[in-house]
């Protein structure tokens, strides 16, 4: 079953701009699914559709067969929403947000003290429950939100860019409770500037850009359409003539740095050869961008020269 | 069943902020009424003499309670419904199942609730300046209620079109504290010019103090079932307008 479908779904706003300009997208129950998209690309709007806080122009949107228009009410209690503002009273506790949040759900008070303290506990936030939300840190704001969206069991989740802004240490937490959330069953659509967050989490993807959807996959295969990794090597000597590879692509970034473009049919092997050939000696390498991230690159660039 | 949970999740919501608060939402018109019983009630009241064959201090206390109770159950609703706007913390009802009418039915209790209370806590105000024998207690409940149920929903629709706020200020200072002064709080329309008299007949503020002043010391400038009628008419009125304006989205949807 699809725990979201989507359907020409189009978006006009007053001002005339076309935000949406029919979108079709379809996400599986239980998938980890990206959807990225460069900023003003229509990924809020389309979010703002689903969780009902933006109007469509046309088109149909179902969560879990629930149509959001005609049986809006059923559609909204599968959903959870973390947006990418801040969007809760900041003169309340996190623990009234939380509570609230389940009260608005129809879930029973006792129930959603139960349930609050167990999702509060989750974003590792109950010490917190009776501090006023504004004196908390921007991370755990975000963690409120996410212990806000839970609150209520959702079947499809949807995290708008909620890492923005959190220092690496609670990012990764998060990405592991995210993980074990949808492990738990939960479909979860992810937005992200991170992208390897979303090439370590999502299993599919869909990029959009000016308002339509250029890519729909699986993370699996659409990485395999990368055809050159680009590497950082730091030498342990400086070089003084950059060297000719056969087959590679060769750049001096300083004197003891090179970056190399690998052809995937190339490898590495052949690579190391030719450098120890040339007397270059390499101590470390890196990805120069993440895998997802050079194709998310790739695909926007191509897509613009296809248009002009 | 959910659906009154969750419209008992934000009356709930709304009792705690205006609680939490209490010093910018109680104890003003406590301060303010005090200094109106004290200056016209009793100072200037004792040179007036009597209006209607009562005391001008007893004239003028179910207008004072009537206004309190206008004033408070529009500011509850206007300013509590415009920062939750302000502040997008609306997306948290506008994501969850929660029916338009429960939204409105929420917030107007708040509203309700506030403008009750205020209005008791003037009555025993008004209790060290004169006895208060409420002749109709139930009409005088009645109207209460319905007073603050019609101001709640005006400040509701305006939270709704306000854009700053400053939007959320303009009725209040503009409109309703002219109508209310001008509504026969402190005077009967009787003493009136002929001609403003009739102009008095088109404030609706007028027929719901005489109708609370009827309810408290059986004293009215208008006909009691045309106020009834009227505040009902209106209240119907605003009840359809709020509920289209939140389903078109108006203020608070893209």
């Amino acid at each position: 079953m699809n725990a979201l479908s989507i359907h020409n779904l189009r978006k006009t706003y007053s001002n005339g701009f076309e935000a949406l300009k029919g979108i079709d997208l379809e996400v599986k129950q239980g998938d980890f699914f990206a959807l990225l998209g460069a900023n003003g690309a229509g990924k809020s709007t389309a979010i703002g559709i689903i969780s009902s806080l933006v109007n469509a122009t046309s088109g149909t949107v179902k969560i879990f067969g629930y149509d959001v228009k005609t049986q809006r009410n059923l559609a909204k209690s599968c959903l959870g929403l973390v947006p990418q503002e801040i969007n809760f009273n900041q003169f309340d506790t996190a623990k009234n947000i939380v509570l609230n949040q389940a009260g608005y759900y129809g879930i029973p008070r006792k129930l959603a003290l139960q349930r609050t303290e167990t999702c509060l506990k989750q974003v590792d936030l109950w010490d917190k429950r009776d501090t006023m939300s504004r004196r908390l840190s921007g991370g755990m704001k975000r963690r409120v939100m996410i212990a806000r969206a839970m609150v209520h069991a959702p079947k499809l989740l949807i995290l708008d860019e909620p890492t923005a802004g959190v220092d690496i240490e609670i990012r990764r937490s998060m990405w592991e409770m995210m993980k074990d959330v949808n492990a738990q069953g939960t479909t979860i659509i992810l937005t992200t500037h991170y992208l390897e967050e979303a090439e370590s989490l999502c299993r599919n993807i869909a990029i959009i850009d000016s308002g339509q959807i250029i890519e729909h996959s699986d993370m699996a295969s659409l990485l395999t359409r990368l055809h050159v990794d680009y590497f950082i090597l730091d030498l342990a000597q400086p070089v003084t003539i950059l060297p000719t590879l056969n087959g590679y692509e060769i750049k001096q970034i300083s004197e003891k740095i090179l970056e190399v473009g690998v052809p995937k049919e190339r490898g590495l092997n052949d690579l190391f050869a030719q450098l120890s050939t040339a007397n270059i000696h390499v101590i470390s390498m890196k990805n120069k961008s993440n895998r997802l991230e050079q194709l998310f690159i790739n695909l926007i660039d191509n897509k613009n020269a296809r248009e002009s | 069943m959910s659906v009154f949970i969750a419209f008992n999740t934000i009356v709930r919501k709304e009792i705690y902020r205006f609680i939490r608060i209490w010093p910018q939402t109680l104890l003003p018109p406590a301060i303010t009424t005090a200094l109106y019983f004290l200056i016209f009630g009793k100072l200037i009241g004792d040179r007036i003499g009597t209006i209607h064959g009562t005391s001008y201090m007893d004239y003028i206390v179910p207008g004072i309670i009537l206004m309190s109770v206008i004033t408070h159950s529009y500011a509850n609703v206007v300013s509590s419904f415009y920062s939750t706007k302000f502040q997008h913390n609306i997306e948290e009802l506008l994501v969850a199942p929660v029916p338009n009418w429960v939204i409105l039915a929420g917030y107007i209790s708040g509203g309700i609730l506030r403008g009750v209370l205020v209005g008791v806590v003037v009555a025993v105000i008004s209790l060290f300046f004169t006895p208060l024998n409420v002749q109709n207690p139930a009409m005088a409940m009645a109207v209460v209620l319905l007073t603050s149920t019609l101001f709640s929903l005006a400040g509701f629709i305006n939270a709704i079109l306000a854009e700053s706020f400053d939007d959320i200020s303009i009725i209040p200072n503009f409109v309703l504290t002219p109508l209310s002064y001008l509504g026969g709080v402190f005077y009967s329309v009787d003493m009136l010019p002929l001609i403003w008299q009739h102009i008095s007949l088109g404030n609706p503020i007028l027929y719901m103090v005489s109708a609370f002043r009827f309810s408290v010391i059986g004293v009215s400038d208008v006909d009691i079932s045309l106020a009834f009628l009227m505040t009902g008419g209106f209240i119907l009125l605003l009840t359809f307008f709020a509920l289209w304006l939140l389903q078109r989205g108006t203020g608070i949807k893209t």
